[in-house]
């Protein structure tokens, strides 16, 4: 019995104007919640749906619950997903669509009113698609995604169109869903969503995989940085002088300097810059979060 | 198979759609049926290009559905639009993946697909046939035309012949929309380009050289309806349009089966 949800080999989509995806390899341990990360066009729904067998690799291979995504048929009983967001027939109801599906795949109609509930679409559930709002419509499309009872639930951007208040009841959700043993494979542009709730992190850069592994190792990897505002913008320059000559890296961005240093180095730029006349007005060491990682390792300020 | 059909079902037997198909084949069923009693004497014709039915046609064993048999060919045309919309609407919408995921197997799924629009097809033709055999007895005192051999075990042989031809031809029209449906994976380009061609372009070539009528698609399709014309044998239009339709089939399921969904 394999002990990994999914298993991607040196996968590769290629079509005519290059590589969407390139050789990527990465694993996702089975119970875990998995962020899959990387910027627009990085390849991740490609990823996605060649994991769900809708479109063919052109190269390597992968496995979802150790079966070959060569035979989707032995797997996607067992996966929910919601793909680049949510499709459904405009002139059904949310439940009548749901119900296509469950029946589309012999699942139980019951459980089709328990989900309308469970995503807060109760009192809705009835209303035509067409009449949804995005928030709505993307909460059916987690609900479909959970009609099968998933042993992984694969969900691309979930939280588009969620007020705060639906971005948390999904945060939850997923939790609670991982605290039950399914695995949750989830791509997202809210990073400080996914490091709140995600073990495992696999990141995308135009097609190729430049990290996956756990968020703790992710972020243990990246330097802390210190940020660094002073009273007058000028003196800035100074203070990435001072972090030079210390031997830490520095720069401005945004009138503010970031210095990757140790949080205990914070006290003696403090001392080093009085000493030099500079009033400070913020002195932040911060801890590496994913959004600093993310953009460290994608290259992708935009 | 079974899932994906009743899951097809649900889809079909929403009112919109069913009422309104339903609607169209039978006011196209009604006025074909009326023309041809209420117009019987009339120079211009009473049928389908302006020919002439005559009373002592409509007195024999088929004289009962005549009238349906003419309006087979319309029925088709209502077939391919419901079959290509709601084919290649699963592109428009993106629902496709989601079909995909709950049922991987494309060809069970396109076949599952294809008999739920069958049975929808048969619905089709199983109403319009009873409001036009009931049209044309109420007509016929009226249109003073002779009902004896309607009811005649040779009339129900010829009622039932008539209604296995319409069927017949209005599912071939459908899978021709689905196929088209496939092709285009759009609802309007598969509409269009599927009525512009059976109902004009082929109409245009072949009045300028009638020879071509006996090779194109939608007039081998619609000959089977009515179960031969003068021009076109009913073997040789069955034989040619289910190749048509087998070959178009064949090229769709390989398409279907082997394309990436990427929308």
């Amino acid at each position: 019995m394999t002990t990994l949800a999914i298993s991607v080999k040196d996968l590769s989509k290629k079509y005519e104007t290059g590589f969407a995806v390139s050789h990527a390899n990465f694993e996702v341990p089975l119970g875990t919640i998995c962020g899959f990360v990387g910027p627009n066009g990085a390849g991740k729904t490609t990823t996605i749906r060649m994991l769900l067998g809708l479109i063919s690799p052109t190269g390597g291979s992968a496995e979802i619950l150790g079966e070959s995504i060569n035979h989707p048929e032995k797997y996607l009983s067992h996966v929910g997903a919601m793909i680049e967001g949510p499709a459904f027939y405009p002139a059904l109801s949310g439940a009548e669509n749901l119900k296509v599906l469950a029946t589309m795949g012999g699942l139980p109609i019951e459980r089709v009113d328990q989900l309308i509930k469970t995503v807060g679409l109760e009192g809705r559930g009835h209303s035509k698609y067409k009449t949804y709002s995005l928030g709505m419509k993307q909460r059916l499309g987690i609900a479909a995604a959970l009609l099968p009872n998933p042993k992984i639930l694969i969900l691309d951007e979930p939280t588009n169109g969620l007020d705060p208040e639906g971005i948390q009841e999904v945060r939850d959700l997923l939790k609670r869903l991982a605290s039950e043993g399914t695995t949750v494979f989830v791509s997202s542009h809210l990073l400080s969503e996914l490091e709140l709730i995600s073990e495992y992190i696999v990141m995308l850069r135009k097609g190729e995989v430049v990290f996956a592994g756990t968020m703790e190792t992710l972020l243990l990897q990246q330097q802390p940085v210190i940020l660094v505002k002073t009273e007058n913008s000028k003196d800035l320059e100074k203070i990435v002088a001072i972090a030079h000559a210390d031997g830490h890296k520095a720069t401005i961005r945004s009138e503010v300097a970031h210095i990757e240093g140790p949080a205990d180095w914070a006290g003696t730029l403090n001392r080093k810059a009085f000493e030099a006349g500079i009033t400070l007005t913020e002195l932040a060491p911060q801890l590496p979060n994913l959004e600093e990682t993310f953009f460290e390792l994608t290259g992708d300020r935009t | 198979m079974i899932r994906v059909v009743l899951a097809e079902w649900r889809k079909l037997r929403r009112p919109t759609l069913f009422l309104g198909t339903l609607g169209a084949a039978l006011f196209f069923t009604g006025l074909t049926t009326t023309f041809l009693y209420l117009m019987i004497d009339s120079q211009r014709g009473n049928s389908d290009r302006g020919r002439q039915v005559s009373r002592e046609v409509l007195n024999l064993a088929g004289g009962s559905v005549y009238g349906f048999a003419s309006v087979g060919g319309l029925l088709g045309i209502i077939a391919l639009c419901v079959f290509a919309a709601q084919t290649a609407q699963e592109y428009t919408y993106g629902t496709l993946r989601n079909l995909l995921v709950r049922q991987p197997g494309r060809v069970r799924l396109l076949l599952g697909k294809l008999i739920a629009m069958k049975i929808f097809a048969l619905f089709l033709v199983l109403i319009a046939a009873i409001v036009s055999i009931g049209i044309s007895y109420g007509l016929s005192t009226k249109a003073k035309v002779t009902t004896d051999l309607w009811f005649t075990s040779a009339g129900f042989h010829t009622i039932g012949q008539t209604l296995l031809n319409v069927t017949i031809s209005v599912i071939y029209f459908g899978i021709v929309g689905m196929v088209l449906g496939l092709l285009s994976r759009s609802p309007i380009s598969a509409i269009s380009i599927g009525v512009l061609w059976m109902l004009i372009i082929e109409n245009l070539i072949g009045a300028v050289k009638p020879v071509t009528l006996k090779w194109m698609p939608g007039n081998q399709l619609q000959t089977i309806a009515q179960g031969g014309s003068t021009e076109v044998s009913y073997s040789h239009a069955l034989t040619l349009g289910s190749i048509y339709v087998l070959v178009g089939a064949v090229v769709a399921v390989v398409l279907f089966s082997r394309r990436d969904v990427a929308n």
